[in-house]
């Protein structure tokens, strides 16, 4: 195997294993590429109120259920004085308040706070959910009539099962309803009612259909009840239908509360008990929720990950994984375009100062220091030192320049010019030692030409550091590395022309034309 | 226009910095033999061991308490080069042309101190101008006497040759010829004169500086017409044999003449530059194709040397024949 051969597929192997974390992290994990991606966070309360009898008090709850295509981020039970359990059953989650002895008016608080992921998982259906074989009802004479007119009617309309439920539902509500409508509906149609009714028509036909209550999420609002759907055994499938008007599918924003007939809350020793919902909207950061349900689910990526550091080493890494970035500016920078810089990582870490000084600043700052030190280094050419006392020399006077720098704006009300700290000193004075060398040795010319290119990849590099988005991707998606080693290792192989040396070599170029005529 | 169009470039079989440092340096020159030539004192007493003529060691100083000896090492020279034994590029190198008393000269007539010389020493040893700061040691050596027949060429230094030597056959050489402008080095950057020298006879084929054309000496106003480098054959030979000296597959060779002693080696370098292609105007790709299409590597440099010489000749004078580039299209194909 040539060793081109191997190096493509390891550049290959970390590329892939780079995008593949990545979209992992993306679509099963939920982490959004972009720093703005937002979502509606519900928080939903649901307030018990009875009036207590003075017996003991169980107060049983249905909760919803938990579902992949919703994340349950809190849930709290609060009411002062009762004993409180959650208990699991084959029909839902219920919760249960209970007291030995309570009178007068009371109350119990259910909060939750939920949102929707993008994820469109239909959740397989348990054993337990299977319906069975549905009881035919028995209508009372001359119900039963109007029932069987009313389902030949509609059985005559459709061609299947789905389209039998929708055609009902539509024919009970039609706005000009026909005797046996308005017989089957009676007159104290209540919501119940209907939902009961509907189930019962489709078991006499043999469907299975079962109620489903759920809570419309608007942003708002206060003293809501909850909504009756039917969701119906259709081909091996629950399907939901909107009861009013037939629509089947779950809607958007719609929060599936209950299933089945139980009752959504008993109160045993109470009295007078009714419950209200209230429903608040908030938006979060679609990230900061999937870094939370990430670590809450224990996902092995995110439990060994930065996630898991303390925010202080956390903070550290956000500004660590962006050297990756810079390093990848200085290789295209000096072995594409060509550009000579004095040293060759020192652009990053002059780009990490100015950072923390912001560009201006930071550049002005830089320019000082160095300029001043220049001079001064000069004048110490000229004492007749040994190198090592030299450059300690010019580490004392670039600390001195840094203070004066510091105190001096401070006095003029300068604050930015205060972040002068935020240079490394060691690093300051190191150039300063080289390109007072250089200017003795090649001249001012080549100071410039390499302080500028120095300067100027390391501009580059803090506005590539700096971008909102990259800074986000850097952090949140440490796997980028990866991708970032594998277009390093690539560029490692390019033999190519560098863009300076098209300008080194144009004279080539001309002499040839010349010479072919 | 101010860039050249890349495709041009790789038509004329122009080498890049990328290609240089992939395809030849890391190719040819293993990594563990880059110190018999980073140093210079190695080389030197390899040339020695070698038979090649060398400059004359007058004396070394290795560590900052021995600076003091200075003045008795350079007491009995009038004229003597301090160089630091790891520099690179001719950073570091000091000349001096006269002696009296307490004053040194310089080429340019500058006088300095006993005491400047000292303080250059002292810099040298702290790794001032060394390969990656490195603590080094300095060396001192007796002067090259400028060959007559570059005293209308040169301004106040010592012209030097290079040849880059691919696998033991010297490819392409270039003249460079101190100007005015180039403070008396030898340094195609600070505005010394390239010379391109045709590998058959040794005439001067083109010369550039800052990388222009240029007829005649900007100093000495001489055509680089009439140039011809005397003993070609020798120096070619000289350069061919560093070979099996060093085991480098990739280097250039510096080479001066002395008005005395014949031609000396001054140094090697294993990572020679770019500018020798500009100098000839001609791409360095289809020489070295032409050396990579050998099976084998003729074990005797004068052979190597005559090839070269035959294969690498150009018959056109100032400009480039076209039937070179011509062959070496062939050989790319």
């Amino acid at each position: 195997m040539s060793p081109k051969l191997r190096l493509y597929i390891l550049v290959f192997l970390i590329m892939g294993l780079g995008i593949g974390l990545i979209s992992y992290k993306h679509f099963a994990l939920g982490f959004p590429l972009s720093p703005d991606d937002k979502k509606s966070v519900w928080t939903i309360e649901a307030k018990i109120d009875f009036i207590a009898r003075g017996d003991p008090v169980i107060v049983s709850f249905a909760l919803p259920p938990q579902t992949p295509n919703v994340v349950f981020m809190e849930e709290d039970f609060a009411s002062t004085g009762y004993g409180f359990s959650e208990l699991a059953s084959p029909a839902g989650r219920r919760a249960q308040w209970s007291k030995r002895t309570a009178s007068g008016p009371q109350t119990a608080y259910y909060r939750l706070s939920m949102y929707e992921t993008d994820q469109f998982i239909q959740p397989p259906i348990a054993a337990a959910d299977l319906p069975a074989e549905p009881e035919k009802p028995e209508f009372d004479g001359v119900l039963k009539t109007a029932a069987i007119t009313l389902l030949d009617q509609v059985r005559s309309k459709s061609a299947n099962t789905e389209i039998f439920t929708r055609e009902l539902i539509r024919t009970l509500n039609s706005n000009t309803p026909d005797q046996n409508q308005r017989l089957l509906l009676n007159d104290q149609s209540s919501e119940d009612y209907k939902t009961h009714l509907i189930i019962h028509l489709l078991a006499s036909e043999g469907i299975s259909a079962h109620i489903v209550r759920g809570l419309y999420l608007n942003e708002g609002r206060k003293r809501l009840s909850l909504t009756n759907f039917v969701e119906v055994y259709i081909g091996g499938r629950w399907l939901l239908f909107n009861q009013n008007t037939g629509e089947n599918g779950k809607p958007k924003n719609f929060l599936v509360w209950q299933r089945g007939d139980q009752s959504l809350l008993d109160v045993i020793g109470g009295k007078n008990s009714k419950i209200s919902f209230s429903i608040i909207k908030s938006t979060q950061s679609t990230r900061n929720l999937a870094v939370r349900d990430s670590i809450s689910k224990q996902a092995g990526i995110i439990d060994f990950s930065i996630y898991s550091l303390p925010i202080e080493q956390q903070n550290a890494f956000k500004m660590i994984l962006l050297l990756p970035i810079g390093a990848l500016i200085v290789v295209i920078m000096r072995l594409l375009i060509g550009i000579r810089t004095s040293g060759t990582f020192m652009p990053i870490l002059i780009a990490l100062a100015l950072i923390q000084t912001t560009l201006l600043t930071g550049i002005i700052i830089f320019l000082t220091v160095v300029g001043t030190g220049l001079l001064i280094r000069s004048y110490l050419s000229r004492l007749n030192l040994l190198f090592v006392a030299r450059i300690s020399a010019v580490i004392i006077v670039v600390i001195a320049i840094m203070a004066s720098i510091s105190i001096i704006s401070n006095k003029l009300g300068i604050d930015q010019a205060m972040t002068v700290t935020f240079f490394p000193m060691i690093i300051l004075s190191w150039t300063i030692e080289r390109m007072s060398v250089l200017w003795e040795e090649d001249g001012p010319r080549e100071v410039f030409i390499q302080g500028g290119g120095s300067l100027l990849t390391a501009v580059i590099a803090y506005l590539f550091m700096t971008n909102r988005t990259i800074e986000y991707l850097t952090f949140n998606f440490p796997e980028l590395m990866l991708v970032n080693l594998a277009l390093i290792l690539i560029l490692g192989q390019y033999t190519g022309y560098r863009l300076s040396e098209l300008y080194r070599f144009h004279s080539l170029e001309r002499r040839d034309v010349t010479g072919k005529r | 226009m101010l860039l050249a169009s890349a495709k041009k470039l790789r038509s004329f079989g122009i080498i890049g910095m990328n290609q240089r440092n992939f395809g030849l340096i890391s190719r040819y020159n293993p990594r563990h033999l880059y110190p018999l030539v980073d140093d210079k004192l190695k080389t030197k007493l390899l040339a020695q061991k070698a038979g090649i003529t060398v400059p004359k060691l007058l004396g070394t100083v290795e560590y900052q308490h021995d600076v003091k000896l200075l003045k008795e090492i350079l007491q009995p020279h009038a004229q003597f080069v301090i160089k630091p034994v790891k520099g690179s590029g001719g950073k570091g190198i000091l000349v001096i042309t006269e002696h009296d008393h307490n004053l040194y000269f310089k080429p340019s007539g500058d006088s300095i101190q006993l005491a400047d010389i000292e303080r250059h020493v002292s810099n040298i040893l702290s790794g001032l101008h060394s390969l990656g700061g490195k603590p080094d040691n300095v060396m001192i050596e007796s002067l090259i006497q400028l060959d007559p027949v570059f005293s209308d060429y040169s301004y106040e230094g010592i012209p030097d040759l290079r040849i880059i030597v691919l696998c033991g056959y010297p490819i392409m050489a270039m003249l460079r010829l101190t100007t005015h402008a180039s403070d008396g080095k030898a340094n195609l950057h600070q505005g010394a004169v390239g010379v391109g020298i045709d590998m058959g006879t040794g005439h001067a084929l083109h010369a550039v500086q800052y990388g222009k054309p240029v007829l005649h000496h900007p100093d000495t106003r001489k055509t680089f017409s009439e140039l011809v480098i005397p003993h070609w054959d020798k120096l070619l030979q000289l350069a061919a044999a560093c070979y099996e000296m060093t085991g480098l597959g990739y280097l250039g060779v510096d080479i001066v003449l002395d008005r005395d002693q014949g031609p000396m080696i001054i140094e090697l370098n294993a990572r020679p530059g770019l500018s020798i292609q500009v100098a000839n105007a001609a791409g360095l790709a289809p020489r070295v194709a032409i050396i990579e299409a050998l099976k084998t590597i003729n074990p005797d440099p004068q052979s190597r040397a005559a090839y070269s010489k035959q294969q690498f000749a150009t018959n056109a004078g100032m400009y480039p024949s076209r039937l070179l580039r011509a062959r070496s299209d062939d050989q790319e194909l």
